[in-house]
């Protein structure tokens, strides 16, 4: 097949922006990971296609705050992958801010390659906060640098963390959110993929972890409940919880993101069967034609 | 080369087409699945007997203590997941509630090592030999190819008690055939020799044959290969005839080589009958992306570092090793 892949040079700023333009960075950053998979010949699609709109806005919306350029800086906002398997979509997030170059993505889960299968601090990627890939533990690392923040250094750095909906069917999901809960970790903005699909099928049936919202309240989370691919819902939320973190609300902000597992390729649209999988040569084609 | 790939395939798929055999013959086997279902196979008893069949999602420390549940009930219980996943998340669920309480909880650890590949480090569980061996009352097999896998699951549903069997994902050659004898506790003694033992389990069993063929055709060197597939309990007697007899023995795996097999080998032999031993496994380091293949080499898990081990450990033998007995009637304990 005639069909080369090739990554834009393009990175971009985090600033406050309006929905179009998210709308076409979110474009580029699918693309990312549909040409990046295909290279890799293995790994996960639909999460991060379906996630890549909130991840846009948190990253390019001057909603945290980072330097590419000097990735340890110490008053830097923090952002955790609890879903390891997500690690596409955080790879393109980081080249594209301009923490390493996107030509890089070529490399994703090949031998001796800084872009592991999930992510892995023993390989130095500039942006990557911690290892993650045993579902659960993302999380709960989140609130312990949020308890570092927040209780003991008493700073102003806030603290994001992604998990899936499957992913909170781990028990340490809640042992972390009742620690965050019952700590006032207003710092602390723990958003959840909530796709309805994992590996087995759709989270309803695989085993119900709804309802979500609940759950969260119960825990003393201030929760948002938003449409993932709606520009002006994610801004909202994530306003949301800057006002919660700045009044020092005393409660963590969790984002209820609904979303839609493989978004923006139409064969891979709400389809659980897309959780793991990579595209071939034909389907990244096909996906890459839609995403323009 | 005395043995053959009759074809390959993945040991997983012996463990799935066993369980679902099994469930079969008894009507009181329940599997629980954690998400992975089509990864470790538990898919096909799914399919078959899926009012036996519970999904928990991905909790696999629940996984573990529901297992555990019921097994009290008078159920023969299997969990599988991720090795990483079904030996370590339910570390302490596996040591109270299942191995503490010696129920008929069977735990499957599937995409175990560095095949598992592109997924990295996080999925490629290297150390659970250790850890399960050290576990009272437990079974552990590591077996080495599909059709071993399938008759391992099948000898440890049959075995009342706690048990944990390890197997990977890869296609891996398949040598052993459906009259091949499987006994949990009885290692396989595969090729004669007695210059040098080579104690294998799991994927490195066919790279343990490779290397006994290069040291028998290319250097006249005569290895006793030992397909080793129980780690707990293991068997003395083969393992302590191979000290005595070759004087030099290499122990060769997919795992850490600290606590795992040559770990046990090693115990035994110290206790019996001292020889020097070489280890060939993950050296006390985490693994990366890559292909399986890639990573076996870069990881120094083939039969090349098999034969050099072989080099490193008959130096050893012929300048004396310290301790070292020549043969003798020692007498050998059971333990
Ligand atoms: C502790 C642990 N158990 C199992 C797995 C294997 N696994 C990876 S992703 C996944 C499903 C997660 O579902 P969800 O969080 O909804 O992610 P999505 O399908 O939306 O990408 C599972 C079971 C794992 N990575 N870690």
């Amino acid at each position: 097949m005639d069909f080369k892949v090739e990554f834009s040079d393009l990175t971009f700023e985090n600033k406050r922006r309006e929905p179009e333009e998210y709308h076409q960075i979110a474009l580029e950053i699918r693309r990312d990971i549909i040409k990046s998979l295909v290279l890799a010949k293995s790994g996960h699609s639909g999460g991060p296609l379906g996630i890549s709109d909130l991840m846009t806005v948190l990253f390019f919306g001057g909603y945290m705050n980072y330097q590419p350029q000097n990735p340890s800086y110490e008053q830097r906002d923090r952002f955790v992958l609890s879903s390891g398997h997500m690690a596409p979509v955080l790879y393109s997030i980081l080249a594209r801010a301009g923490y390493f170059s996107p030509h890089e993505l070529t490399s994703l889960r090949k031998f001796g390659t800084r872009l592991q299968g999930h992510p892995g601090l023993d390989v130095h990627l500039p942006g990557i906060e911690t290892s993650s890939g045993s579902l659960g533990q993302g999380v709960s690392i989140a609130v312990g640098m949020a308890i570092s923040d927040r209780v003991i250094d008493k700073n102003d750095r806030a603290v994001f963390t992604l998990s899936g909906d499957g992913e909170l069917q781990e028990g340490i999901c809640w042992e972390s959110a009742m620690s965050a809960g019952s700590l006032g970790l207003d710092n602390l903005c723990w958003i959840v993929d909530n796709n309805d699909c994992q590996i087995d099928g759709r989270v309803k049936n695989v085993m119900s972890i709804y309802p979500i919202k609940d759950k969260f309240e119960s825990f003393n989370f201030d929760v948002i409940e938003i449409d993932a691919h709606n520009y002006i819902e994610l801004v909202e939320a994530f306003d949301k919880f800057e006002k919660n973190k700045k009044s020092k609300i005393g409660k963590p902000t969790c984002i209820i993101a609904k979303s839609i597992m493989g978004k923006g390729v139409s064969f891979m649209h709400d389809d659980y069967k897309w959780h793991g999988n990579p595209p071939n040569l034909e389907q990244a084609k096909k996906a890459l034609e839609e995403l323009i | 080369m005395k043995y053959q790939n009759l074809g390959s395939k993945p040991t997983r798929n012996g463990f799935g087409i066993a369980l679902a055999e099994m469930g079969e013959k008894h009507n009181n086997l329940v599997v629980i699945g954690a998400d992975v279902t089509g990864s470790v196979l538990t898919s096909f008893f799914k399919e078959k007997f899926p009012e036996r069949f519970i999904s928990v999602g991905v909790a696999e420390q629940n996984a573990t203590t529901v297992a555990a549940g019921l097994a009290l009930s008078g159920k023969i219980a299997v969990f599988s997941s991720y090795s990483a996943f079904s030996a370590f998340r339910n570390a302490d669920m596996l040591r109270v509630s299942v191995a503490y309480n010696d129920v008929n909880v069977k735990i499957g650890g599937g995409h175990a090592g560095v095949t598992v590949g592109p997924d990295g480090a996080t999925h490629q569980s290297l150390e659970e030999i250790a850890f399960v061996r050290a576990l009272p009352n437990m079974t552990l097999v590591v077996p080495a190819d599909y059709e071993e896998t399938r008759k391992a699951t099948i000898a440890v549903i049959e075995k009342p008690g706690p048990a944990f069997i390890r197997f990977g994902r890869p296609s891996v050659p398949m040598f052993t055939t459906p009259e091949s004898v499987f006994e949990i506790g009885k290692a396989n003694v595969l090729t004669d020799g007695s210059d040098v033992a080579i104690v294998a389990c799991g994927h490195l069993v066919w790279e343990a044959l490779l290397a006994a063929d290069i040291l028998e055709s290319k250097h006249g060197i005569k290895a006793r290969v030992i397909n080793n597939h129980t780690i707990k309990p293991i068997d003395v007697k083969t393992i302590t005839d191979a000290s005595i007899q070759c004087g030099a023995i290499v122990t060769a795996e997919e795992h850490q080589v600290h606590g795992g097999l040559g770990g046990a080998v090693a115990e035994v032999v110290a206790k019996n009958y001292p020889c020097p031993i070489e280890f060939v496994g993950m050296r006390d380091e985490f693994g990366g992306s890559g292909e399986p293949d890639e990573l076996m080499i870069k990881y120094g898990m083939t039969h090349k570092e098999i034969v050099m081990s072989v080099f490193k450990v008959l130096e050893r033998k012929e300048k004396g090793f310290v301790g070292y007995r020549k043969v003798s009637d020692v007498p050998i304990s059971d333990n």
